[in-house]
């Protein structure tokens, strides 16, 4: 990214973002044992991922990745996930939630959706792999319980957040320090915006699973929210099927999260698009975060993401 | 990337960081700030919108886009430092939301560590008030760059040009007291929206930009050129057999983010504490090999000599004046509800070396109402004091008012691990005398 230095010595701001990342990387794993990077081949974990891989070229990721999942996954994003894996040489975790649904820990709720089901995964995951940090795609411009996020955020030995107790984060002095069963969990993306992230794809020409660019797909309407015809969402007798131009905005448990109609087929497209748009990701796609008001802090208060 | 403008700031992020006392209006001001540059998307104004509604306000009360906690909706307060993103054609900016009141010295010193600009709220019925001049005084401790005075409520005194003049001097008398250089300010109504965005029809008497124009307009710090050559090492990079390309087999490289100013191949550097000199042979990225690299650039850099270098270690310019010491002086904002007494045993973590220390002497604490320091016999929640640490192994400090980057350090509980002061290194003095007269002025 030479050219998008500017005169008198400055960083355009993705540089800028690019190397305060970096930074986070480097420091969490010096200071820390065991760290894990959660990557569900979403367009946050993905660009996490490569600025990871940036950080300690030309040695090998030094740490494994670890996918929480739903088992409702749309079939492309698992093959890139796949995929990714394969090109990189990284060493993969599962934790699925399908396996706490077979012998009875968790049970399937109500609405059918399974986004608020990872937690517990996720959580035996970092036990079980001794994890003490925890890597994670979450940015504080995407809902108002993260903007109060730290980069380096305490987790206790319940994986619980505390955010009326949070440790203050000065300068880029970031404070890892934890007591046995305590995990941090890391947000190297805190700083950027769902414009940045596209602009950063655009720029360093980063591949994504297809389905964040427009095509067509059998869809139906729930809740104001197009989902897509699959297995694990079905429409009921009174949503009629259509066929249309869509795209992802993010990308989760299928029976929730929603399509946008689009044109847009490139990411070029996509940067007009999300440039102009005037709806949130999460408002225009995600059914759980719309239930409350604090429906994402509640969630995250217990050990999600 | 195609660039939007040609002006000096464009493309470039502006961190801001936002303080004020209670009822300033400062959650209005930000709300007022994300909704007018059109940061404020459909979904969220609509949610807002019903929720004033719900309340019974017969106003959008844009102060709810920025509370993001149950408890301070609930309790109509901000608790937290929280973080705001938004863009206008010249420029992003990262705004730091700092409370103004319980806790507000460690609200204020975490935004304002890593602000460029602190922009400072107050009710232009009120004027300038202890709790601005303590926000003023830790802005000017952490040497934020820019400050800007927003002086609000300005519809509440009928848009009166002599009102907002008076409070606008005071200020400046408070500023100058506290040495601080770069001062602007603006009289707004952040409810209303005068001079936010656009300037205000209300204000014909002031003729200066509005808040958002003269924050897009700040022209950016110093070229790095201008700053020494410092970079701490975070880690060592050596793939050895782990190399996915056997080409780097071999390589070693030292990673870290340049602390202030420029590198080249080439150059000529020390590496400290123990001070050996080699060259600067390869500026890496995983983009491919540089020429230059400034601050804060995130670089991996290849010496010449196989110098065993380890994490903690400073890169710096051979010709710098540079010692390692075990005895640091500096200023510290008590962060933590216990207490800091000489003889507390602490973690001290500076650039990317932490190494133990025993707070050794007290020399006081600064009371903010008068700036000057007053004795004290320990530190609590949100005192700043100067405070003598003697340190289990050499460190190289700089003085925090030459460089933010490498005068800044935490003070970590070195049992339970969180973080209990934001210091800042001052020199030592060199006799007692000079003590005496450098305490007068300690504070900034």
């Amino acid at each position: 990214m030479k050219s998008t230095i500017l005169p008198g010595r400055r960083l355009s701001q993705l540089l800028e973002l690019e190397s305060e990342s970096i930074h986070i990387f480097r420091e969490m794993v010096s200071e820390l044992e065991r760290p894990v990077l959660l990557f569900s081949g979403g367009k946050d974990s993905v660009v996490m991922l490569h600025l990871a891989a940036k950080a300690f070229w030309p040695a090998p990721l030094p740490f494994p990745v670890l996918h929480v999942d739903t088992g409702h996954n749309f079939p492309e994003v698992l093959e890139y996930r796949d995929a990714e894996v394969e090109r990189l040489g990284l060493r993969l975790i599962v934790a699925k939630v399908q396996d706490y649904i077979d012998d009875g820990r968790l049970m399937e709720r109500s609405d059918g959706t399974r986004n608020p089901l990872q937690t517990q995964p996720l959580l035996d995951a970092i036990t079980d792999g001794r994890f003490d940090a925890v890597f994670g795609g979450g940015r504080r411009d995407e809902e108002k319980a993260r903007a109060k996020e730290r980069v380096v955020s305490l987790r206790d030995e319940f994986g619980q957040w505390d955010p009326r107790n949070q440790r203050p984060e000065l300068w880029n002095l970031y404070n890892p320090r934890h007591r046995p069963g305590e995990h941090v969990r890391v947000f190297p993306l805190s700083n950027w915006t769902e414009l940045d992230i596209w602009r950063y794809i655009a720029e360093e020409r980063i591949e994504l699973p297809a389905l964040y660019y427009a095509h067509w797909r059998d869809v139906f309407l729930r809740d104001g929210m197009l989902l897509a015809v699959g297995e694990v969402s079905q429409p009921r007798s009174n949503e009629p099927v259509m066929t249309k131009t869509v795209r992802y905005r993010t990308v989760g448990d299928m029976s929730c999260t929603g399509a946008v109609e689009s044109d847009a087929y490139t990411v070029e497209d996509v940067l007009v698009e999300v440039a102009a748009t005037r709806i949130t990701e999460r408002g225009a796609t995600r059914a759980d975060d719309r239930m409350t008001e604090a429906a994402m802090e509640d969630r995250k208060k217990v050990g999600y993401f | 990337m195609t660039q939007l403008d040609a002006g000096p700031s464009a493309g470039t992020l502006l961190r801001m960081a936002t303080a004020g006392s209670v009822d300033d209006g400062k959650s209005t001001l930000v709300g007022r700030l994300l909704h007018d540059s059109k940061s404020i998307l459909a979904d969220q104004l609509d949610a807002v919108e019903r929720v004033s509604r719900e309340k019974g306000l017969g106003i959008v009360d844009l102060a709810l886009l920025t509370d993001g906690l149950r408890a301070e909706r609930e309790q109509g307060i901000t608790i937290d430092v929280a973080y705001r993103y938004f863009a206008t054609a010249k420029r992003t900016f990262i705004l730091a939301d700092c409370p103004g009141h319980v806790q507000y010295t460690r609200n204020t010193v975490t935004g304002s560590s890593t602000a460029d600009v602190l922009v400072l709220l107050v009710d232009v019925r009120k004027g300038v008030l202890e709790q601005t001049r303590r926000h003023l005084a830790v802005a000017a401790l952490l040497r934020v760059p820019y400050i800007v005075f927003a002086v609000n409520k300005i519809d509440l005194v009928d848009f009166d040009q002599a009102t907002y003049e008076r409070v606008a001097a005071d200020f400046q008398v408070v500023a100058t007291e506290l040495g601080v250089e770069h001062v602007l300010s603006v009289p707004v109504s952040a409810l209303l929206g005068d001079n936010i965005v656009d300037r205000s029809e209300h204000t014909p008497w002031y003729t200066g930009p509005s808040l958002l124009e003269l924050l897009e307009d700040l022209p950016p710090l110093g070229d790095p050129a201008g700053e020494a050559f410092r970079f701490p090492v975070q880690l060592t990079i050596r793939p050895q057999a782990a190399a996915r390309d056997p080409r780097h087999v071999e390589y070693r490289g030292y990673a870290g983010q340049i602390a202030s100013g420029v590198v080249r191949v080439g150059d000529r550097v020390r590496v400290l504490p123990l001070g050996r000199q080699t060259t600067v042979v390869g500026i890496d990225t995983a983009d491919g090999e540089l020429d230059e690299a400034f601050a804060p650039q995130s670089v991996t850099l290849r010496l010449a000599d196989e110098v065993d270098i380890t994490r903690g270690e400073l890169i710096a310019d051979a010709d710098s004046d540079l010692h390692a010491t075990q005895d640091v002086e500096g200023l510290v904002c008590w962060l933590s509800d216990r207490a800091l007494r000489p003889g507390s045993k602490v973690l001290f973590k500076h650039t990317t070396r932490t190494v133990q220390g025993i707070v050794r002497e007290l020399h006081g604490r600064l009371d903010l109402d008068t700036m000057t320091p007053v004795p004290a016999d320990a530190l609590t929640l949100n005192d700043i004091g100067r405070v003598r640490i003697r340190l289990a192994a050499p460190v190289v400090a700089e003085d925090y008012t030459t460089s933010r980057r490498t005068g800044a350090f935490l003070l970590i509980d070195p049992q339970m691990g969180s973080t209990l002061a934001a210091g800042m290194v001052r020199p030592i003095p060199v006799d007692p005398d000079e003590l005496e007269a450098e305490t007068l002025n300690w504070s900034i």
